[in-house]
Order: structure tokens, then sequence, then C-alpha cells
């Protein structure tokens, strides 16, 4: 699959602080902990240059903060950027190295059509313009685990550019108050991925694994839109879900590290503050003075590559073989529904609450349980929502498990929910259900219903029967009511709902006491 | 007709002056990397058809036709002797290898090999052998013995570039260019000496020590100096060989092998082929594979090719050119096998003299041979025009920034972590990059990887780099102008002068070397050109002088045609080294051999 999968690293999230006229979000005065904000703030984004030229003294001025983000965004493929060594996770330490990827000597780059055809797929899913000609450039620097002394980027001219993601945030208390925001997308870039440095401070040595050396990154370069931690990070999100969407694969790893990773962004108001920028190889933050300042990449053209061109089906060769060549139309063609257009459609098809649309989407899989199981129901959307969302994925929570993992199916929950929508049995009992469902046993709901004998009491004249010889066996409740307690009516139903070992309905229990108690 | 046989792939168009890349190829992955995981390195096979190009002869015949071409100088057997010996089954590849072995050891002190693969030789020879008795002969060069310059990569033989960095090296895979010539059952003899990752223009600069010029030994030039009456010891009045392929060509010119693979970045196989007599071949940038060559500047580097006939040399391209999916700047289309006709008429033929190229420094001996070169065409009824290439002047300094930015990027990868020197410290990885750098490379590789640095810095790219890709943009148009106003092939001097004694050639520095001595080759490699120095005739000290022919990107052939036909008239003396090795001599005075015409 082409499926972009998620690696989140930062090296290069970009902070920034910018002066702003009405302060719609954000501090007053200088941000604490930092001397020398506004030279950090040159070095790091350009778009703020006039930050150097005043040193505001404390107070003086309102400083509002500004994040921009670099993600790099592992690509799912089955070999890496420019080898044919096998992308795979959890396998022996330099098992997966190519003599490319150990940067032999002679040794020569040769482009996977694959990263290719992902990176183009996100280009068109962020509505970037897909460059139809790009370069592939060296970026330098000495590093253990960078065993060719550079990294192959796209510094000149990206693959795409000038694209857009659109994201929603709550504001407010109430979750349901959404609004979406839009942060640019400067470019998408493929790159390789370095090696990994394991640091045995005990012996005082550092070990060099490459089976990472040279997997395919897509790096997404989102401008300094957003003002916030939790704006970055739920725009994080948001683009891991296109990514998703564009292909699932091994998206469950993703899950731990976009936690990890959003994590920090939240914490990022701290870092904020201090000007620092997480770098992921360190696994520390480190002031971005240093990385940015002293460092010269020394870009140059990778000369072992041919520019990268790209057709659409206006500018394809005569008579070229469609496997030979990258027609953007016809990826445009197979891109599938993305994240925010699945969640107009859930709002527009079941009527159900914007965040609630997020809620299913956010969870690997959860989309299409619900889907799977509104097929097979007859109760309300609503009703499955709202049981997929708080009860499935309650349990789900607790116990720390995927969607995949789930031991109950699809048409287990909508007989279930079958049961409950024609008042074969309670809300209290089909919770009961659900749990014995969870228990794993083998078990249907009507058979967990006959089993523990939850079917609601159908017989009315039974009913009143346990009603009147309740209210005869508590008169103080009854005394206490007609004193002008209104709560002391719960307390009857529920002593009727105890003798009736909880199978009646509460509403239907209440008629019948207030009738017998006017009577 | 010679036009015939071009293959159809033109270069970028010329509008993009901020970046230059040689090729852009319209379908550029074909048989690329499709995110299949493929065994590491996949061997390259060979279809089968590929060696029956020349069906219509038997097997026997083809190694015998082959055997002739190829033996046609040998010092130790003339064609018929040869041709004799194998109907008779006298001359086996085992034979072939071990004299060529033997005149390895009696040339040892040549310094053209650093490494010889004797076992390995000796091994593939016996496999030769059985193909040959079995009737199943692999093609042109099955049982040929070849050499090749040691910043190839050779599995399971040590690849050094003559640098202490890589002293002791044993690559695990090898170049695509050497393990063409293995399938093809060529006999791999050693790797051949160099200046240190080809840095150099006289092939002195390396850990092993400089090349000895076999010419330096010949009767021809030996004579001559007895009837200058120098003084001199004349051991130490060795010349040197040129470079940076000077153990190739060495090798080639001493007959311990039949064809030797260079490197040209700015003149290395053409240069030292002018200095030792032999025919040295730069092919089109594009059509040889360059996976495997440990590079110097990607975006000139060239497999070179070097032998003692421009028909050798063809058919050794024949075998290289062509596509490799493990080197994406080669090109698509297939490459069909080279086979040069024999020119009888020039008088279709426009050969340019660029200007530019009669320059203060050019010895009045080249000069007047290179008059004369323009003349034999004419006379034969060849156009012969005067034309001009503006911008060639500024080729050396345009090539100094290009060359050490590429040079600073590409030793990157030395850092003594994965392979390679690595030093004793271990303070700190950096102190230990230092060190292992500082005692892994020579003054002059760390003096191109400082000035590459300081013209990639930030402040300086656009001053520098970018500038000198638009200056080489230029030069390669000067080409395409020239070629477009009708020239064929252009006629350079390949040299200032023939070969220097070493003791003159170490007063000045590599780097003042390295800008002499690439003034005719190196604007070919800025243009991605084809081009072949072909040795004219020997000076008056008894040396050999080399002209160069620059040919259309990609039409090699062409250029190769019109070479064989020079080669042919000239009549180039073949060395003589009977008082180097005297059992030899009967055959050296064989003047017959001369003859390189095959046809």
């Amino acid at each position: 699959m082409a499926a972009p999968m998620l690696r989140w690293c930062c090296p290069g999230r970009r902070f920034a602080f910018a002066r702003v006229g009405c302060g719609s979000c954000h501090r007053r005065g200088p941000p604490t902990g930092s001397t020398s904000n506004g030279k950090r703030g040159q070095s790091t984004v350009a778009q703020q240059p006039h930050i150097t030229a005043q040193k505001p003294r404390k107070g003086e001025r309102e400083w509002a903060a500004v994040v921009g983000l670099e993600i790099h965004a592992q690509i799912a493929s089955n070999s890496k950027l420019f080898s044919g060594s096998q992308v795979h996770f959890a396998a022996p330490p330099n098992s997966l190295v190519s003599f490319f990827d150990a940067s032999l000597p002679g040794t020569l780059p040769v482009l996977n059509r694959r990263c290719v055809e992902a990176a183009v797929m996100t280009g068109l899913a962020l509505d970037c313009h897909i460059n139809r000609k790009s370069l592939f450039d060296r970026k330098h620097y000495f590093y253990a685990d960078l065993p060719a002394g550079y990294q192959i980027t796209q510094q000149r001219l990206p693959i795409a550019v000038n694209g857009s993601l659109a994201y929603s945030v709550s504001v407010g208390r109430k979750p349901s108050q959404m609004v979406t925001r839009t942060v640019r997308v400067k470019q998408i870039q493929l790159e390789q991925d370095s090696g990994k440095s394991l640091h045995d401070d005990l012996r005082s040595q550092t070990l060099i694994d490459l089976n990472r050396a040279g997997i395919g990154l897509l790096e997404v370069v989102l401008e300094p839109d957003m003002s916030c931690g939790e704006e970055a990070a739920t725009a994080v999100r948001e683009l891991q879900l296109i990514l998703q969407a564009l292909g699932t694969s091994q998206a469950n790893m993703a899950d731990y590290e976009i936690q990890r990773q959003i994590n920090e962004l939240e914490n990022g108001g701290e870092i904020l503050n201090e000007t620092r920028s997480f770098d992921y190889k360190l696994g520390c933050t480190v002031p971005m003075r240093d990385k940015e300042g002293k460092q010269d990449y020394r870009f140059m053209p990778e000369p072992n590559l041919p520019p990268l061109l790209l057709y659409d089906s206006g500018s394809l060769p005569p008579g070229a073989d469609p496997q030979q060549v990258i027609d953007i139309d016809r990826l445009r063609e197979r891109l599938p529904e993305l994240p925010r257009v699945t969640r107009e459609r859930l709002v527009r098809q079941y009527g159900m609450l914007p965040e609630h649309s997020c809620a299913l989407l956010n969870e690997v899989g959860l989309l299409e349980f619900f889907q799977s199981v509104i097929k097979e129901t007859r109760a309300e959307p609503k009703k499955v929502t709202s049981w997929v969302l708080n009860t499935f994925l309650g349990f789900l929570k607790q116990q720390n498990l995927a969607v995949s993992e789930s031991p109950v199916t699809p048409s287990a929950l909508a007989e279930l929910l079958d049961l409950l929508d024609r008042k074969a049995i309670s809300s209290s009992a089909a919770k009961q259900v659900f749990e014995e469902l969870w228990r794993n046993e083998g078990k249907t709901p009507a058979q967990i219903v006959a089993e523990k004998k939850l079917e609601l009491l159908q017989d009315l004249e039974a009913l009143e029967q346990l009603c009147r010889s309740t209210l005869e066996a508590h008169p103080h409740v009854v005394m206490d009511l007609k004193r002008g307690n209104p709560r002391a009516i719960n307390k009857l139903i529920g002593l009727v709902r105890k003798a009736t070992l909880g199978r009646a309905d509460p509403t239907a229990i209440k008629e019948v006491l207030e009738r017998q108690l006017s009577s | 007709m010679v036009k015939d046989g071009c293959a159809h792939v033109k270069p970028a168009a010329a509008t993009d002056l901020s970046v230059f890349l040689l090729v852009t190829w319209s379908l550029w992955w074909q048989t690329g990397h499709e995110d299949h995981v493929g065994p590491d390195p996949p061997r390259i096979i060979f279809s089968a058809g590929k060696a029956l190009h020349r069906g219509a002869l038997g097997w026997k015949a083809e190694w015998l036709l082959s055997i002739i071409r190829l033996l046609r100088l040998s010092p130790t057997l003339d064609g018929l002797e040869v041709s004799v010996a194998l109907k008779q089954g006298q001359v086996t590849p085992t034979e072939l290898c071990q004299r060529c072995l033997s005149l390895i050891k009696k040339t040892k002190f040549l310094n053209a090999y650093i490494t010889v693969s004797e076992e390995v030789a000796l091994k593939q020879a016996e496999e030769a052998e059985k193909r040959y008795k079995k009737g199943h002969s692999l093609g042109d060069l099955d049982g040929i013995p070849i050499a090749v310059k040691d910043n190839f990569s050779t599995s399971g033989i040590e690849t050094t570039c003559a640098s202490n960095m890589l002293k002791g090296y044993v690559p695990p895979y090898n170049a695509t260019v050497v393990q063409k010539l293995l399938d093809q059952g060529a006999l791999l003899m050693g790797k051949t000496n160099l200046d240190e990752f080809a840095m150099g223009s006289g092939s002195t600069d390396g850990i092993f020590g400089p090349v000895k010029n076999p010419w330096s030994y010949s009767k021809q030039y030996r004579e001559k100096r007895k009837q200058n009456s120098h003084s001199e010891n004349e051991d130490s009045n060795w010349l040197i060989t040129g470079g940076s392929s000077g153990g190739s060509a060495a090798a080639v010119s001493a007959f311990t092998c039949f064809a030797a693979l260079g490197s040209d970045t700015g003149g290395s196989t053409r240069n030292p082929a002018a200095h030792c007599g032999v025919v040295g071949l730069k092919p089109s940038y594009g059509l040889v594979s360059r996976h495997g060559l440990i590079p110097l500047v990607n975006s000139m580097d060239v497999p070179g090719i070097l032998t003692r006939c421009v028909d050798d040399a063809a058919t050794v391209l024949g075998i290289l050119a062509g596509h490799d999916p493990k080197d994406s700047t080669t090109i698509q289309d297939p490459v069909k096998p080279f086979t040069l006709p024999s020119l009888t008429d020039v008088s279709k033929l426009c050969i340019g003299i660029p200007k530019e190229y009669l320059t203060p420094e050019l010895s009045s001996e080249v000069h007047s041979l290179w008059s004369k070169a323009a003349n034999l065409f004419e006379s034969e009824g060849a156009k012969v025009i005067e034309v001009s290439l503006p911008h060639t002047s500024y080729s050396i300094v345009c090539y100094h920034v290009l060359c050490t930015s590429e040079v600073a990027s590409n030793m990157a990868r030395f850092d003594g972590l994965e392979y390679g020197h690595r030093c004793d410290s271990s303070v700190s990885t950096e102190a230990m990059y230092a060190a292992t750098r500082r005692e892994g490379f020579n003054d002059v590789v760390r003096g191109r990887i400082l000035s590459g640095n300081f013209f990639l810095l930030k402040e300086n790219y656009e001053n520098y780099f970018v500038k000198a890709q638009k200056v080489r943009r230029l030069i390669a148009n000067d080409f395409v102008n020239v070629f477009n106003s009708g020239v064929d092939v252009l006629l350079t001097p390949t040299t200032l002068s023939e070969a220097v004694p070493y003791t003159e050639f170490i007063k000045e520095d590599n780097r003042t070397r390295s800008a002499q001595d690439d003034i005719f080759t190196q604007a070919v490699n800025m243009a991605g050109l084809p081009a072949v120095s072909v040795p004219m005739a020997l000076s008056t000290q008894g040396l050999p002088i080399g002209l160069q022919f620059i040919g259309r990107a990609f039409c090699d052939q062409q250029l190769l045609t019109v070479a064989k036909w020079f080669e042919k008239q000239v009549q180039f003396p073949v060395i003589q080294l009977q008082e180097l090795m005297d059992d030899c001599s009967s055959v050296f005075e064989n003047e017959k051999l001369a003859s390189v015409s095959l046809k």
C-alpha cells in the first residue's frame, strides 16, 4: 500500500514569537525564562524579520506564540526510498541494510516509485500544487547514524507545494462549539530517514543500527499559522488521519507515536516559552539557536538522480507505458474519501454532532465498526453512535485495546441494540449483556438475555401487583413522598425494580406507582 | 553513413541555467526501483542471446576471431602464430593468463598494479578453458586478460583508491562494468595504480607510489636519448604516465593485459593513454554505468577504456554500454553491440578544429602533429573547419569549484565507522572523525574537501557553485552549437606535450599540474560528450603523442569509426621493450605488428 504511516519526529519544529496587534490569544509581556527570543525567532522563521529590530522591554509589548511544524511521516512501503532493502519493524539490528544504506563507496540511489506515489497522493489530499519536475539535494552533516555524511532530500524544488490543511478546534467550554481553522502547507518533500544511535553510557559506546537508514519519509512543512500547542496537536492529528485514509497499514504503531507526539506538543506551551526544539535523536529538547545558527548544511544538488518528472493526462508522452510513468490524474482518481468529507457525511447522514463524527474518526477502525453496526441494526443512528462512542469505546480504552482487538463484534452489538430498540430489555440490562459479550464466551445477546432472565417484564398485571405490595411494605417512604419529598418516588421505583430483578422499565414502574398513589 | 547507429537520446533542454544535470529522461525509471524488495546485491544476468550477436560464426571461430583481434599486438605471439596455435589447441586461456602474469612480474617496477589477482585470474582462465573445450565460449572477451583501475569495486578483491582511507577495504560487490566484463569471461589480472581517489594528472600521488611510464624503457626513447647525449643517470629519469589512470595505461602499454578500465572525470583516461601510446576512450556520460565506481565528481565521472587499438576499445564499449537499473543516470534506450565499420571514404565528414585549443603552452611538436592530422583529413576529402568554443577557457576554474564541491560531499562518507581506516582515538565521535580523516586522506584530497566545503557554504553557494553550474552550461552549449553547425567530430590535442620525467613533474604541485594537464580534456566532461585519445606518432624524443577526437553525445560509435580510420592512416609504432623483456625480443622487432587494421 502506498499508505503513509506516521513516525513522528520533529527535529525542526519551528516556533517563533510574533508581535500581534489585538492579542487574540496569548500572553502579555515577554515569555518567561528566556532572554533572547527575538533573536531566535528571527533565526527560525524568516517571516518575522522585524522581531530582531526591537528589543522590547519587559511588559512593554504584546506577544503571541506562532507555531510552525515540520512533520516527518514515514512512508509505508515495502522497500526503502533509494534501495531495495526491506522496511520492517523490530527486525534484528542491522539486518535490513543494503550496500547503499551503509554508504559503501560506489553505490548509487535508485528512487522507489511507491514512495513517489505516496508523496503525490498526500500532496493531492492537502490541495497542494504538484510539481511536474522536482529535484533532489544533499544535506550534509556529520552524525554517526548518517553513513553517507549527507541526507538526500528535496530542498530546492520539492514534489509538492502551496497546500492547506483544515482542522477543527473547539472553542469555549462546550465541545460542540467547533471552529474550522486552516494552516498553510508550505511544501511536501521526499527524504531519507537516518539510522539509529544507541548510546551505551555504561561503556561509553554508541552503537549504530542502520535498519531505519534510508527509509522514505514525507516531510510536511506547515507554515507558522498555528497559535498554540493545542492547535498544533489538532492539526497534526488531522494530518495523521489524512495520511491514514490514504492507506492504513501499520496504523497501530502510529497511534502510540502520535500520542507521544501530541503529549509533547501539548507540553509545547512550556517548550514554546524557552524556544527550544525537540531533538528526536537526543531524545530531549535543545536550544534552537545551536542547531540553526551554527549548522550550515552545505546543500548541493544530488548528481546521481535525474530530475523527477511527473505527468498528467495532458502531458503524458505519447505511447508511454502507464506502468513506466507517474500520471497525477490517475492517482487523483484513486484518492479515497478524506476525513473531512467523511465527517461531513456522518453529520449529514446520521444527524450526529460534529464532535461525535470527530470521535468516530479519531480511533483506527472505529468508523468501520460503527458503519457495520448501523448496517445490521434497526436501532436509531443516535443510539448506535452513543453506544459505540460511550460504551464500546469506553471498554476499549479501559483495557487499552484497539478496535481490531475488540471481543465484541459489530453483529453482536447490532443484535443487542435491536433487543433494546424493541424494548425487549432495559438499558441497564443491555449494559449487563454487553459486559457478558465482552467476556467473549461465545454467546449471542439473545442467549445471554435468556440465561440471565434479563427480558423486560411484559406482564402489566404482575407489575401492578409488585408495585402494590412495595407500597404496602414501605409506608414511611410513602409518607415521606406525601409530605412533599419528590425524590422519595425514586426510592420506590428502585425497590420495585429490585423486586423485578431489574427486568422492568423504570418509566413504566413510575407510571404504575403514580397511578396507584393517586387513586 | 557514419551517423547511423547514434542513440537518439538528447540531453535536457538548455533553458534552465541554474540547474545543470546532464540527462533528463522522460521515462526515467522503467526498470528501476518499484518498491520490490530484491536480493542484495542482485546479480546482473545476461540473456543468452547477448553473446550470440555474431551468430553466423561458430564458437571456435568466434574465439579465434577475438584472439586474433586482441592478440594482434601481443608481445609473445603474432597473429599468425596465435591462429596456428589456437587451431592446434596450443594456446589456451590459461597459457595466455600465465604469460600476462609473467609480464606483470617482469614489469613490477613500473608500479602499474596495486593488487595482482593471480589466483582469481588463473581460476577464471581455467573456467574459460573448460568453456572453450565444450564449445560454450561466452563471447569476445572470454579468456582475455584485463585490468581494472583500483577505484572500481571488485567483490572479494581489495579496492584502495590508492588511499590509506581504503587500505584493506574489500568490497562485497562488483562494479557493474567489472561484472559485465567477468560475465563475458574476461580474466581479471589485478587492480591498477592511480592518484589517491583519482585526484591528479600524473599517477604520482597515491600511497603506493608513482607509476612509471613503460616508454621510459623503450628502445625508441633510449636511442633518442643516447643521440641527444644526455649524461644523467637513466634510471632516475623515468617518465610519468599521466593520470589518474596511469596504472591502467601502463598495464596495457606494457602488454600485461589486453584492455583496462580507467575512469575519466577531467581527462584521467585520455591523458595517460596519450602519454603511454595507447587508445583511451571516454564514453558519453550516461552510456556506461558508474555503479561501483568510487566517485570523484558524479556528474562528470565516466568509466574509461584503455586498449592498444580502437577496435578493441569498441569491443569493450559494446559490452559495457547500456542501461543499468542501479545507475539512474544511464540511458534507457537499448544499446546495440558495437561493430565498427572500416571507413574508406571520409569526404562526407566535417572535422572541427577549435581555435581556443591553440594555447601558448602547447608544445610545437604537438602543434605540428595536430596540423598534420588536420591536413591528413583534408587531403582525404574531409571538410576541415576552424570552430570556436568561446567558454572553454573558463573550464578549469569552473571545474575547480564543481569538482571540489562534489569531492567534499562524496568524501563525507569516509568517517571510519562503516568501513575503511579508523584511527585509534576514542575520545569522542568527533575526535575520531577528525583523526581518521586526517590520517586517511593525503593533502590533495584534504585540500579539495576544504575548498569544496567553502564553496558550498550558504554564503558562498550562489557566488561559486551556482555560477560554476551556469558556466558549465555555457561550456556545454558551445559544443552543442558547434555540432549543430554541421561538425561531426572535433580534433584536438590530448596533452600539451609528451610525458615528462618524474623529477620534472613534481616541481609543480598537484593542483597546478591538474589545471595544466586537463586543459584539452576537461570541457568534454563538463558537456558529457564522448572523446577518444588515439596515439599518432612519436616525438623527436621517441615518446608517444596522442590526439583527441570529440564526438556528439551518444554518438560514440561514429567517433570510434573516425578514430579507427585515423589510427589506420597514422600507423603508430609498437613500443619496443626488448631490453626490458629480452626473451620476447624477436616479437618486438616484428614491425608488422604495428598494424591495427583488423578488417
